[in-house]
């Protein structure tokens, strides 16, 4: 029977489709219920992670205490995690004091080709005797043998284990099968899989993520998260039970949690809407969907070409200015005719 | 009128790239190209453009104390506290391209005159060089602006392993004078790294959040900027003007190098070094004026 560790992103990428309004009574609850569950990590934050409250991603309503606090005094027995993206937060700005609050698994992230900018925050989470985890975003965007050195880096750094993000909801099980195993075949540490929903394939890329060697699976309860959600962490936790794979949560507290998710924080069950799908087919980083629906109406274009058009840009996670642009570009463009 | 004698420290993409903009100056001279491996790339290259060069470090300035009235230093912010009171002593002025923050902070479009009259002068960040000037007229033009955010995005091939290692210090430097020039006491930086092929230009966008915004100012004063800045950086380009959405302002500009030894996508770094040039350049016409005057 195979083991793999379950982390909770429901209150970090779930920040995402509530625009970063996530209340304390929000947090208090849902950590409860994760806890109760017997998830092994539960993260919580913007959904940038630390230090991402901004103009550029968005205003969260509580500052990073806040909710790092209120989380911890809800956490027992899950392990408190935490993104972290150099770039936006710093050593001292921002992740000396999380300590202080008493984190327990640094997740830290840059874009999939850039790793070395991770090795501050690798080695400082290392030092203060904490969990570091590396984390490759969009991963769709480079090839298998680029993510092995990226991820051999964060490894060099201290990293305990490395995850790739699938960012956009890009990929097919196929894609999971040949990545993933490429990594789980030349890494020390273990590998795991973060999916998003934009295709309908949250699920089962999570399912062959553990086939090709991933021990650590992201998921959020009820999906919630950006754009079309994530994989759905209660429906993970039922199809590994029956496919014999150990995680440790129950099943029956798990799908409370998800109950409580969607009566009592989600504005609306992530679905695959339109535009998510076209999201995930340009390849785009789901937390753009907000962002981009505002722009089009601003702007009086279609969302769906201002998807197409970053894909074309390759823009990255945290480029939200470029969607502006874009629009703008796009609305003198039908302007002209 | 003899031109300015000046020593570039540091022979990597930045040295080098500064040694081209000396070349094509009207009033400087590189009189020395220092670094510490002559077989270097950029070592060769001055060599090759009949430049003067050693591989002493700043002994080499040390033992030619007369050899030039300015250096520019681009080694590390380590190196310049170590060469910073070693300058000062030998009475040549430091103009300072890493991030040691020894000396006041210039932008040549706001406050190039106030620096002449120090002798270490630092030139903040190259995403601090795109976005104060922007966050300075904010400050001059508005009221009651309680944030300020400036957001860059740089391609992957133009940040190298000291830009990567040090991005913490990026973004504190940049906040640090964000909060300076604008007046507002809370700011943020961000950084982006786009490995996208082929390479993006820099971009800077910067944000306020105001209640409320005096937008004919604000133009006007961003427009003036814009081609002050010009003429120094001149594809210094607002791409995103002025706009006012959801008590906030936004406006981005895009900077594309000049494209002299670094490739032009690495605005990032050109305009630092055309910010350093216009400096040294500014000591050099005072000078100038100092000797008419007797």
């Amino acid at each position: 029977m195979k083991n793999v560790i379950i982390s909770d992103a429901t209150l970090r990428d779930g920040s995402h489709a509530l625009s970063h309004q996530l209340t304390r009574e929000h947090i208090a609850q849902y950590c409860r219920a994760a806890d109760a569950a017997g998830i092994s990590i539960v993260e919580v934050g913007h959904g940038n992670g630390l230090g991402a409250s901004s103009l550029q991603v968005g205003l969260s309503l509580l500052d990073d205490r806040e909710m790092l606090q209120t989380a911890r005094e809800n956490l027992s027995r899950s392990r408190l995690g935490i993104h972290v993206i150099p770039g936006f937060a710093t050593i001292n700005n921002d992740l000396r004091y999380a300590f202080d609050y008493g984190v327990d698994v640094v997740r830290v992230a840059s874009h999939c080709t850039e790793a070395d900018i991770t090795e501050r925050h690798i080695s400082y989470t290392r030092e203060q005797g904490k969990e570091a985890y590396g984390v490759l975003m969009m991963s769709h965007m480079a090839p298998k043998e680029v993510l092995l050195d990226e991820a051999l880096k964060m490894q060099s750094y201290g990293a305990e284990a490395v995850i790739l993000m699938d960012s956009a909801g890009a990929y097919l099980p196929v894609d999971v099968l040949d990545r993933v195993g490429h990594l789980a075949a030349s890494l020390k540490v273990p590998v795991g899989f973060h999916a998003h929903n934009n295709l309908g394939m949250g699920v089962a890329n999570s399912v062959a993520a553990v086939e090709a060697g991933a021990r650590i699976i992201d998921g959020a309860s009820r999906g919630f998260g950006a754009g079309a959600g994530n994989a759905q962490l209660e429906v993970i936790v039922a199809v590994f039970e029956r496919l014999q794979i150990k995680t440790g949560i129950d099943l029956y507290k798990a799908l409370d949690a998800a109950d409580i998710v969607e009566k009592t924080i989600m504005a609306a069950i992530p679905y695959i809407s339109s535009v998510s799908l076209v999201s995930g087919l340009s390849g785009v980083f789901s937390g753009f969907a907000k962002h981009v629906g505002l722009a089009a109406r601003e702007y009086g274009v279609d969302p769906r070409d201002i998807f197409f058009e970053l894909g074309i840009r390759k823009v990255v996670g945290g480029q939200e200015d470029k969607i502006v642009e874009v629009a703008m570009e796009l609305q003198d463009r039908k302007r002209r005719g | 009128m003899d031109k300015l004698k000046v020593a570039i420290l540091g022979s990597g993409n930045i040295g080098t790239d500064l040694l081209y903009k000396v070349l094509r100056s009207s009033w400087l001279e590189c009189s020395l190209f220092i670094g510490r491996n002559l077989s270097s790339k950029g070592m060769s290259r001055a060599l090759t453009l009949g430049v003067a060069v050693s591989d002493k470090g700043i002994q080499c300035i040390q033992d030619n104390p007369g050899s030039c009235d300015i250096v520019f230093d681009c080694t590390s912010a380590m190196s310049h506290n170590i060469h910073a009171p070693i300058l000062a002593e030998l009475g040549i002025i430091a103009i300072d391209l890493t991030p040691a923050k020894l000396g006041p902070f210039c932008i040549p479009a706001i406050n190039l005159d106030a620096c002449l009259n120090d002798v270490n002068i630092n030139m903040i960040t190259c995403g601090g060089q795109a976005s104060i000037p922007l966050a300075y007229v904010i400050g001059q033009t508005q009221k009651d602006v309680e944030y300020i955010e400036v957001v860059s995005t740089i391609a992957s091939k133009s940040a190298g392993p000291a830009t990567r290692l040090n991005l913490d210090e990026y973004i504190e430097t940049t906040e640090k004078g964000v909060k300076m020039f604008s007046g507002c006491g809370r700011a943020k930086a961000i950084l982006n790294l786009n490995p996208a092929e082929p390479c993006i230009d820099m971009q800077t966008t910067v944000y306020a959040k105001m209640p409320r915004v005096d937008l004919p100012a604000l133009q006007q004063g961003i427009a003036e900027m814009v081609q002050k800045i010009q003429q120094y950086v001149p594809s210094y380009k607002l791409v995103i003007p002025p706009t006012y959405e959801n008590n906030r302002v936004i406006m981005s500009v895009r900077v594309k190098g000049i494209g002299d030894f670094l490739p032009s996508y690495a605005g990032n770094l050109d305009i630092i070094n055309c910010a350093a040039i216009a400096v040294a350049e500014e000591f050099a016409k005072n000078r100038g004026k100092g000797r008419e005057a007797q």
